[in-house]
């Protein structure tokens, strides 16, 4: 153990790091829980199994391949090779160099896969990045696909590429200067030791780029963890409180409002007892909440983590069939709004402010509106965004993470109808078809068993006696 | 062979008649809006009732007392009018006892099955997709003596609220297989099936504008599985694996879109009519093919 300033220096480093991802992590938190309650208590061995499925299995990324098959290379990678970062922590504190290496061959093992996967997520990183920028996957572009979210998925390429340098710059040089000195070195290196001819042969400057790449890696982690927060790669933690929350419910029920369902019932039976509204904590009577959802603070929180959680991928957006037949709505700008909303609203991360990117990181205003009407709806989703939609499911079924932003566009719709009366006039039409005819459509119900007149059916029986 | 005449009037039994009487029937076939008023919808209904009075199923419909589930207005986001229609309709039905209900509107029965029960009214919902498979698996429809669809393709659409919405993608699929016919599946189907654009209210306004109706986008790939067209497959669009391999072109005549839901029927019958290709593609309900293979027309 060779303690010196480097440990100090470390521990301080780490200390800043980690304290500051717990800071901007607990301003995250914060704006999730502006939104409102929803019971997500019970069944926790299928939340745990959904969760063992879908984020750590990743059971809806294969739906498509190829990218599935990409992603898994670099997941894999990021959860074996963090194994080495806890070695470097502890290095790292305490003076120690590559202190698993009393592992043995256990050792080597660990050094060699994470060799191996470092070369490998080097390759899958490439192709993701062929894939956004040369190759252009259709899923990648979309409106709401602006410069950030465009820079920010290739800073995460980026980082990820330089990540591996690092280790790979640290394990060649520390290789070397073994080599040089001939002295035993603990670990497999199956990629390493093809890089050594790149290094200089001089051992102390080997100690250096060993020191450089070992500080430039694990600081490269601390400084990516806190660009997380601001950057659609958040996912790789909140995937797996997203898909834990996620709804159980088959996907075709929605939800219903309890106290339109007091309301409803107190009409049918007057001597119903419709509970007493809400009180502040002075006993004044609380400012009813508007049905739907005009503003992100009308959305559950759960509707608001989907949104810290998307990774915008924009598979929901490929499958939506509105999207496919040229219309304005996108499900992924409904869940990027919603973020970029709450960041507006509230606390807005460490690096990603909307109001300090300016306008790219917007999306044009449709109409000009004054500071009461600039939220989520009409601020930043549409009303024909909205009604575009044909609630068909297929963008929550698309999503790998079951983020749901059918349940934000039906919150969002509940606010037009129910608090503007805003709707399309032809569903105003179809509302009053139902409400006097009891069927959509302008029938008389008195026609409704019309169907039925001068109806035959074959008799078989009869026709097998006389055939 | 059998004569035309062979027929028998049915009188479709009202659950008031039942009720007075005293009787309780084994099911309730819930019509919903479009199989009592729209047109081509109304022959569906007529197909099912007609299969539910060969096979003898002890069955009652509501007639005028039925009304509108209320899920056009709960995915327009009226929860109000919603709610009104739902405990109307609760009790409706839970004044006659009804238990099990039926019906081929899969918009009615994922309102009744997911959305009722909160409000009250819980019932044994069953699509007549699954009703059918249930017949056949019982031997109690064998598809014999009628229409026979024998080598012709037939191409199943996914309705939205029948599949992703309630995981039924088995039951109308081994419905069609009992027609013994040449079943292709569309490259987007089942969990990936593409919607064919009246859902969520849809139905009963104008599209947003955009580059193209959903109905006709879907009706294209309809068309291009039915008559092994690779090109339109290879550009589908929310897929990105390759085309599955066709059969080629050959024989188009006679070939069959199947549907079970009324909104499907409407939208890929619209289609059909839009591509000109009515002479040779017919949009069935599930229903009118089993009606029709059984040789129940009459």
């Amino acid at each position: 153990m060779h303690f010196s300033i480097q440990n100090i220096l470390f521990l301080l480093v780490a200390l800043a790091g980690f304290g500051l991802f717990a800071w901007q992590a607990s301003r995250i938190r914060a704006n999730v829980l502006v939104g409102r309650d929803r019971d997500v208590s019970g069944n926790v061995n299928e939340r745990l199994w959904k969760t063992l499925l879908v984020a750590f299995g990743q059971q809806k990324m294969f739906k498509r391949l190829t990218p599935a098959l990409l992603h898994l290379i670099v997941y894999v990678g990021f959860i074996v090779i963090n194994i080495e970062v806890i070695e470097i922590m502890v290095d790292g504190l305490f003076g120690t160099h590559r202190f698993l290496q009393f592992a043995g061959p256990a050792y080597s093992a660990l050094t060699g896969t994470n060799e191996v996967l470092g070369a490998l997520v080097v390759g899958a990183v490439t192709a993701f990045w062929w894939r956004r920028n040369v190759g252009v996957v259709r899923r990648f572009t979309g409106v709401e696909m602006r410069a950030w979210p465009k820079l920010d998925a290739n800073v995460i390429l980026y980082v990820e590429v330089v990540l591996m340098a690092a280790l790979f710059l640290m394990n060649t040089a520390d290789l070397k200067a073994h080599q040089l000195q001939n002295l035993p070195m603990p670990g497999a290196f199956p990629i390493s030791q093809f890089l050594t001819g790149l290094l200089p042969d001089s051992v102390a400057t080997l100690e250096v780029l060993e020191r450089v790449g070992w500080w430039a890696h694990i600081v490269g982690i601390l400084l990516f963890l806190n660009y997380l927060p601001s950057s659609k790669h958040f996912h790789i933690i909140l995937a797996f409180p997203n898909v834990y929350f996620s709804r159980l419910i088959p996907q075709g029920q929605f939800s219903n409002v309890d106290s339109i369902t007091h309301e409803v019932k107190a009409m049918m039976d007057p001597s119903y007892p419709v509970p007493a509204p809400a009180t502040n904590a002075d006993g004044s009577l609380a400012t009813p909440t508007p049905f739907g959802a005009k503003d992100v603070d009308d959305l559950a929180w759960t509707n608001l983590l989907n949104a810290y959680s998307c990774t915008e991928c924009g598979r929901c957006t490929s499958v939506c069939p509105a999207n496919i037949t040229g219309k304005l709505l996108s499900p992924r700008k409904i869940i990027m709004d919603t973020r970029d909303r709450m960041e507006e609203k509230y606390n807005a991360p460490l690096i990603f402010d909307p109001a300090l990117y300016g306008q790219a990181a917007k999306h044009d205003p449709q109409e000009q509106l004054d500071k009461e009407n600039h939220t989520l709806l009409r601020g930043y989703v549409t009303p024909e965004e909205l009604w575009a939609c044909t609630t068909c499911n297929a963008c929550v079924e698309a999503c790998p993470v079951n983020i749901n932003p059918l349940d934000s566009i039906l919150e969002m719709r509940r606010f037009l109808v129910l608090e503007e009366s805003a709707a399309p006039n032809s569903l105003n039409v179809m509302f009053s078809n139902i409400e006097n005819n009891g069927a959509p459509w302008a029938f008389s119900p008195s026609d409704r068993f019309n169907w039925a007149d001068e109806l035959f059916v074959a008799d078989k029986k009869k026709l097998e006696v006389r055939s | 062979m059998a004569e035309q005449t062979a027929k028998r009037p049915v009188s479709v039994p009202l659950m008031a008649d039942l009720a007075a009487r005293g009787e309780s029937p084994e099911i309730l076939f819930w019509v919903g809006c479009a199989g009592a008023f729209d047109d081509r919808y109304k022959r569906v209904t007529r197909a099912f009732v007609r299969i539910l009075e060969h096979v003898g199923v002890n069955y009652a419909v509501l007639g005028m007392e039925e009304s509108c589930t209320g899920d056009p207005a709960k995915r327009a986001g009226n929860e109000f009018l919603f709610q009104m229609q739902a405990m109307t309709n609760i009790a409706t039905l839970d004044g006659y006892g009804i238990k099990k209900v039926v019906t081929a509107c899969p918009h009615c029965f994922n309102t009744i099955k997911n959305e009722y029960p909160a409000l009250g009214g819980e019932y044994e919902v069953i699509h007549h997709s699954t009703f059918l498979q249930q017949l056949i698996n019982e031997g109690k429809v064998t598809a014999q003596g009628g229409e026979s669809f024998k080598g012709r393709r037939i191409t199943f659409h996914d309705s939205c609220y029948l599949g992703r919405s309630n995981n039924i993608y088995e039951a109308p699929r081994a419905v069609l297989e009992v027609l013994d016919a040449d079943l292709l599946e569309m490259k987007r189907c089942k969990t990936n099936g593409l919607c064919c654009g009246a859902g969520g209210a849809q139905m009963f306004k104008d599209a947003e504008p955009g580059n193209k109706e959903v109905n006709i986008e879907r009706t294209e790939e309809a068309l291009a599985t039915l008559d092994g067209d690779a090109e339109v497959l290879t550009n589908l669009r929310g897929v990105e694996s390759g085309a599955p391999a066709l059969p080629a072109g050959s024989d188009r005549g006679g070939s069959v879109i199947a549907v079970a839901c009324p909104f499907c029927m409407t939208m890929m019958a619209d289609g059909v009519k839009n591509k000109d290709r009515e002479n040779n593609v017919q949009v069935f309900d599930l229903a009118e093919l089993i009606a029709s293979a059984e040789g129940l027309n009459a």
